[in-house]
C-alpha cells in the first residue's frame, strides 16, 4: 500500500461546489443514454425469456420465425462457442441459456428484424421444448442436501461434504480465541437474520447498439460501467481481437453496480454478426427485473458477547448468500466487511455460497457488506439494549482505529471511524427528544474501496484550455472531480478544463467504475498528469528562457523562476507557454499510467428516527443523519449526493424492496409498482455530515465514498423500528404486514 | 387497428357495437396507453369518447353534480363546489395515478378498468352515484356499485359506454372521506381501501352511514352490517370497533404480493375506522 502519496495542502478549487458539466444536457434531455445510439441500416433486436423456474430445453425450432417478413437474423445459445474459462462460460450461459434454462427470465433466443412490431411477431414463432424441472429460489432451501440442483459440478475443494451441490464455496475469516472470548462476556446474544434480494433500481434500462462488419471489425455503443471490461468479456465470448472490437460508453442513467457487466451486449453482437447489419437491444423494465443482477438474498446467524461495561469479548458470523444460478463471489466481501468497525481479540465469519433458480447475482453497491453488517449491528444494539448501555459510547469503546488488525486480515492505517462516531455523538440529532411510538436507530457501516488500472490523458490546448480524456463512465460525478483536480494542479480555472470519457481504442485499460475507485484512482492519475505536463510545460518555458529546466517551477498557472539565481524572468501562464507551443517542439500533454494501490477504507454512521402505526405496521422516516469520512472532499455537492443516495437505497432496502417469488419460482414483481424503491414523499431531506480524514495513499487525501453509504440503513432503521415496537426485528424488508405480524397486530 | 374520435354518444356506441373484434375506449388514456405500449393488449378499435359534447364538463343537476365521463381528477380537484359536497368522491379520484396522470385520468376510466383496487370506485358507491350509460339501444341509468363485475370486468353489455356520472344532493351535516393503505406515500395501488359517506342528525348521531371497501374481494363490498354499527352513535369506541369487525367479516380477499390475506382483512376495518372519522368531523360532528 503507498501512503506516502499525501501532503497537506490550502486548496484553491478542490472543495468547491463548481457547476456541474453534464447537467444541462441532462435536464434538458440533450444528453445521449444507451437507447439514443443510432445507425443507417439498423435493426430492432430482441430476447425470447424462458417462462419457468428451471427448464430443460429439448429442442428450439427458430424456422418459423426466420421465415417471417424482416426477420433477418434468429440466434440461440448454439450460436456461441462454448468459452474454455469457468468465468466467462458463466457471463456467456447468463447472456443466452444452452441447454437449460436456469431462471425466469433467462435468455433462450433471440432475434433481429427491420422494426419491433416483426421482432415482436418472431419472438412469438418460435418454438421451444421445454422440460420443466423442479427449482428452488430460497437460500436455505437450495442448501440441503436433495434440493434441487441448479448447476452440477461447480463446487469448491473446501466446501464440507453434506451439503447440496448449490453450495459452491465456502469462506472463513478471523483470528483469536472464540471460546476464551465468549468465555470473558457477561451477555451473549445469537440472533439469526434474513435479508431479501433487491435490485439496483437505475432509472435507464440496459441498452447497446451493436455493429459487426464482414471483415471482422465491430464497434458496440452501451449504457456500462466500464467500457473496457465490457471488451474484455465480449472479445473473449465472440472470439474477437479486442483491437479489433471498441466499445464506447453512453452516457448512464445510474449503475449503482449493475452495470458492470453484460447481459445484451454479446446478444446484440452475435445478431449483428449474423445479420450483417447493426442492431440495437434495449431492456424493458420487465426484461430489467428478470434478467439482470439484483444482489444476493442472505440467511445469516449471529453471536456476539460483550461485558457488563460495552467490551464486545467475541464476535461470531454465519452468512449464506444465494447469488442466483451462478457461483458469486460476494459472499466473500460479506465475511470480510461484517466486522469491520470492531476492534475485536476474537472474531470469525463463516461464509457460504449458493446457487438458486434466480438471476445471476450483480454488485450493488458495497456488495455483500449491508446484509452481513445488518445481523452484525443488529445484535450490537440489542446486547446494548440489554445491558443497559449508550449504543455510540459501546461502538466508541470497541471501534478500529489506527494500528487496529482488522477482521478480514490486515491492520488499518488512519482511519475515520472514531472521528465520525464523535461527530454523530456531539450533533444534535442524538440527543433530539424522541415521541412515544417512535425510535432511534443508529449503526456503522464500512467498505474497502479499490483502486486499480488506470490511464489518463491531458491535453494543453493551444489557447490555454486543457481536455482530459479518461476511460471511467461517470455515474457520480467524475467529470466534475476530474476537473477540479486538474484545475488545482495546474493553477488554472475549472472552466477551463473538459474532461471526457473515452472510448476503448483511445487509452490503455482502465478498470471498471466500481468500488468507489474513480475520484480516487482517476483523480490521482489526473493529478499526476497534470504534474507531467506541468513538468513539460516548465522545460518550454526554460527553453524560451535560456535556462536550466531544473531551474524552472510551477506556481499559480505559470512557470516561474526558481530563485534568483534561476534568472530574472516574467512569469509565463499555461496559455502564454501553450500558445507559441508549435515553435518550442510541438502539442503538450501529460499522461500517467497506474494500478492504483491505497484507496483508503471508508466508514460511515447513520442515525435514523422513525414513527411505526402500530394499526397498519408502516414505518415513517422521521429524520435520518448520515456522517462519513470522504479524505477529501473533492465537490461537496457530490459527496453529499453519494451519502444521500446509499441512505435512501438502503432505506428501500430495509423497509419495502424485495424480490417476490410465487411457488412457482417466478419473480412476481418485475415491476417499479410492485418493486418499491422510495419516493421521494417517503423520506426526509436526508442530512450528511463529511468528515475528512486525509487518506495517506491519495495526493490530496481523497477516500472513495460512494458505497459505504448503503451499509449502515439497514441496520439503522431495524434498531429504530425494534426500538420504536419493542419487538426485534429480523428479516428484511420491514414491509407493513410484516411488521404488524411481528407486533402482533394481525 | 383502427382509431375513431367519435362526435356523439350514439356514434361511439354504434362503433363499439359493430365491431367483432377487441375494443378500447380512450377518454383520459392512463390505462389504455399503457396496456398499448406494453404490448398488453392489441385492440382492432380504439374509440376516443373526448370530442363528445358535454363529456368534459361538470354541470349541477338536481342540487347534485352530472360529472362527464372524461372528466380528469385534476379538473374534479379544482372543483370547489363538488369537492365541498363530495369531498370522499374528489380524494379517492385524486390519488389516481401522479400528478401527472392526474391531468389525463378518469373516474369512470377507472371505474370500469374495474380492479377491485380503484381509488375512485369505494367513495362512488359511498356516495350513491349513478352512471348514465350510452347503448345501441339508447340511454339508461345504473347504481355505479351494479358496475363492476370482477377484476377487469364489467355489466356493461357490448357497445355501451358510461358517459356521465350523477352525485346526489347532500343534505347538511353530511360528508364523506376515502382513505387507502399503500406501503408508500404515492404511485402505489391500494392494498385495502375504505370510503365511508355519513349523514348525521342534529344531534350529531349518525343518521345513516355507507361503508364501501376496496381492494378486498373482486369487486367493490358494500358493507351493510358495517354501517348499521354506526347509526345512531357518535362514533364512540364500542360502534368503530363493532364498524371494523364488520367490515373484517364482509372481506373475501387474495393473498398476493401486493398483501396477505389477513392482512387486508385487517386493514379494512383499519380503514373503514379512520375514514369514518373524518367524515364524521367533515359533516360536523364533533365528540
Amino acid at each position: 500500500m503507498s501512503l506516502d502519496e499525501y501532503t497537506r495542502r490550502e486548496f484553491k478549487q478542490v472543495g468547491t461546489r463548481v457547476r456541474r458539466p453534464d447537467g444541462v444536457d441532462k435536464v434538458t434531455g440533450r444528453a445521449m443514454y444507451g437507447a439514443d445510439a443510432t445507425a443507417p441500416g439498423m435493426l430492432t433486436g430482441r430476447i425470447l425469456r424462458c417462462p419457468h423456474a428451471h427448464a430443460r430445453i429439448k429442442s428450439i425450432d427458430v424456422s418459423a420465425a426466420l421465415a417471417l417478413k424482416g426477420v433477418k437474423a434468429v440466434i440461440t445459445g448454439d450460436d456461441f462457442a462454448v468459452p474454455e474459462d469457468d468465468f466467462i462460460r458463466d457471463v456467456q450461459e447468463n447472456c443466452m441459456a444452452r441447454g437449460k434454462a436456469l431462471y425466469d427470465g433467462h435468455a433462450v433466443a433471440a432475434v433481429a428484424a427491420t422494426d419491433a412490431a416483426a421482432a415482436k411477431a418472431a419472438l412469438k414463432a418460435i418454438k421451444i421444448d421445454y422440460e420443466v424441472l423442479p427449482h428452488v429460489t430460497d437460500v436455505d432451501e437450495a442448501m440441503k442436501p436433495g434440493a434441487p440442483v441448479v448447476q452440477a459440478g461447480r463446487v469448491q475443494e473446501n466446501v464440507p461434504k453434506g451439503y447440496s451441490e448449490n453450495v459452491t464455496a465456502h469462506f472463513e475469516f478471523g483470528h483469536g480465541d472464540m471460546e476464551a472470548g465468549f468465555a470473558k462476556a457477561d451477555k451473549i446474544i445469537e440472533r439469526s437474520f434474513k435479508t431479501a434480494a433487491t435490485h439496483q433500481g437505475y432509472i435507464e434500462p440496459h441498452a447497446c447498439l451493436a455493429s459487426v462488419t464482414s471483415d471482422g471489425k465491430a464497434d458496440l455503443w452501451c449504457c456500462t460501467q466500464g467500457q473496457f471490461y465490457v471488451r474484455t468479456l465480449c472479445s473473449s465470448i465472440m472470439g474477437m481481437e479486442a483491437s479489433q472490437l471498441r466499445v464506447t460508453a453512453s452516457e448512464i442513467g445510474g449503475g449503482f453496480g449493475g452495470k458492470t457487466t453484460v447481459f445484451i451486449e454479446p446478444v446484440a453482437l452475435m445478431l449483428s454478426k449474423k445479420a450483417g447489419r447493426p442492431v440495437k437491444i434495449v431492456m424493458s423494465r420487465d426484461e430489467v427485473f428478470r434478467a439482470t443482477g439484483p444482489t444476493v438474498s442472505s440467511s445469516s446467524d449471529v453471536k456476539i458477547g460483550m461485558t457488563k461495561d460495552g467490551r464486545i469479548t467475541a464476535g461470531e458470523a454465519t452468512l449464506r448468500y444465494q447469488g442466483g444460478a451462478f457461483p458469486c463471489g460476494t459472499t466473500e466481501f460479506g465475511c470480510s466487511a461484517a466486522f469491520a468497525a470492531y476492534d475485536l481479540e476474537a472474531v470469525r465469519t463463516y461464509g457460504w455460497s449458493v446457487l438458486t433458480n434466480r438471476p445471476k447475482e450483480a454488485a450493488y453497491r458495497a456488495p455483500g457488506a449491508p446484509m452481513a453488517v445488518y445481523a452484525v449491528e443488529s445484535v450490537v444494539d440489542e446486547l446494548c439494549l440489554e445491558l443497559g448501555l449508550d449504543p455510540l459510547e459501546t461502538r466508541l469503546k470497541n471501534a478500529a482505529r489506527k494500528g487496529t488488525k482488522s477482521s478480514y486480515g490486515p491492520t488499518f492505517p488512519d482511519i475515520g471511524l472514531v472521528a465520525t462516531l464523535e461527530a454523530a455523538k456531539a450533533h444534535p440529532h442524538y440527543k433530539a427528544p424522541l415521541k412515544p411510538g417512535q425510535g432511534r436507530g443508529l449503526s456503522c457501516g464500512f467498505w474497502f474501496n479499490f483502486g486499480g488500472n488506470t490511464c489518463v490523458s491531458l491535453n494543453v490546448n493551444t489557447d490555454g484550455t486543457v481536455g482530459i480524456t479518461e476511460g471511467n463512465p461517470d455515474i457520480g460525478g467524475s467529470r466534475a472531480s476530474i476537473s477540479l483536480m486538474a484545475a488545482e494542479e495546474l493553477g488554472i480555472p475549472y472552466e477551463r478544463i473538459r474532461t471526457i470519457v473515452a472510448d476503448t481504442s483511445s487509452l490503455g485499460y482502465n478498470d471498471v467504475t466500481d468500488g468507489s475507485r474513480v475520484t480516487f484512482a482517476v483523480g490521482l492519475a489526473t493529478i499526476k498528469a497534470a504534474r507531467d505536463a506541468i513538468k513539460k510545460m516548465s522545460a518550454r518555458a526554460a527553453k524560451i528562457w535560456g535556462i536550466d529546466p531544473e531551474a524552472v517551477e510551477w506556481k499559480d498557472g505559470a512557470a516561474v523562476p526558481a530563485g534568483p539565481n534561476a534568472g530574472k524572468f516574467p512569469p509565463m501562464s499555461l496559455a502564454e507557454i501553450a500558445a507559441v507551443s508549435a515553435e518550442t517542439g510541438g502539442p503538450i500533454a501529460g499522461h500517467y499510467e497506474v494500478n492504483a494501490d491505497g484507496a483508503g477504507v471508508s466508514f460511515g454512521v447513520h442515525l435514523c428516527d422513525v414513527e411505526v402505526d402500530r394499526e397498519t405496521g408502516a414505518t415513517k422516516v422521521l429524520r435520518y443523519t448520515v456522517f462519513q469520512d470522504a479524505g477529501k472532499a473533492v465537490h461537496p455537492d457530490y459527496v453529499e449526493g453519494q451519502m444521500q443516495g446509499g441512505a435512501v437505497q438502503g432505506i428501500g432496502w430495509a423497509l419495502n424492496e424485495e424480490y417476490i417469488y410465487g411457488p412457482d419460482g417466478r419473480l412476481q414483481n418485475p415491476t417499479f409498482l410492485d418493486y418499491r424503491v422510495p419516493v421521494a414523499s417517503d423520506l426526509p431531506m436526508i442530512e450528511t455530515v463529511i468528515l475528512e480524514i486525509p487518506n495517506p495513499g491519495h495526493p490530496y487525501g481523497v477516500r472513495g465514498v460512494g458505497e459505504t453509504g448503503i451499509v449502515p440503513p439497514l441496520a439503522a432503521l431495524s434498531n429504530a423500528v425494534s426500538h420504536a415496537t419493542g419487538v426485534r426485528m429480523t428479516e428484511l424488508p420491514m414491509s407493513p404486514p410484516r411488521v404488524l405480524k411481528a407486533i402482533g397486530g394481525t | 387497428m383502427r382509431y375513431l374520435a367519435a362526435k356523439t354518444a350514439a356514434e361511439a356506441a354504434g362503433a363499439l357495437a359493430a365491431e367483432k373484434g377487441l375494443t378500447r375506449i380512450l377518454a383520459g388514456g392512463t390505462d389504455v396507453l399503457v396496456q398499448l405500449r406494453s404490448g398488453m393488449v392489441e385492440p382492432d378499435l380504439i374509440v376516443d369518447i373526448k370530442k363528445i359534447p358535454g363529456i368534459r364538463g361538470i354541470v349541477a343537476e338536481s342540487g347534485g353534480f352530472r360529472i362527464g365521463a372524461a372528466v380528469s381528477g385534476a379538473e374534479i380537484g379544482e372543483h370547489a363546489a363538488l369537492c365541498a359536497a363530495w369531498p370522499g368522491v374528489a380524494e379517492g379520484v385524486q390519488l389516481i395515478g401522479s400528478t401527472q396522470v392526474q391531468g389525463r385520468c378518469t373516474m369512470v376510466g377507472n371505474l370500469c378498468n374495474a380492479s377491485p383496487a380503484g381509488d375512485a370506485v369505494p367513495s362512488l358507491v359511498a356516495a350513491n352515484a349513478v352512471a348514465r350509460i350510452a347503448g345501441p339501444d339508447g340511454e339508461r341509468d345504473c347504481p355505479v356499485a351494479d358496475i363492476p363485475a370482477g377484476p377487469g370486468k364489467t355489466t356493461l353489455k357490448k357497445g355501451e359506454i358510461i358517459t356521465s356520472i350523477f352525485l346526489p344532493a347532500r343534505p347538511d351535516r353530511a360528508s364523506d372521506a376515502y382513505l387507502r393503505f399503500i406501503p408508500r406515500t404515492e404511485m402505489d395501488i391500494a392494498v385495502a381501501s375504505a370510503g365511508v359517506s355519513l349523514e348525521l342528525n342534529a344531534d350529531g348521531t349518525v343518521k345513516a352511514a355507507r361503508i364501501v371497501l376496496g381492494a378486498v374481494a373482486p369487486t367493490v363490498v358494500v358493507a351493510d352490517d358495517a354501517g348499521k354499527a354506526l347509526v345512531g352513535t357518535n362514533l364512540d369506541d364500542g360502534a368503530l370497533a363493532a364498524m371494523a369487525k364488520a367490515c373484517e367479516a364482509v372481506c373475501n380477499p387474495i393473498d398476493d404480493k401486493r398483501g396477505t390475506i389477513e392482512y387486508r382483512t385487517k386493514m379494512a376495518g383499519t380503514l373503514a375506522k379512520r375514514a369514518a372519522l373524518i367524515a364524521y368531523a367533515r359533516a360536523g360532528g364533533s365528540k
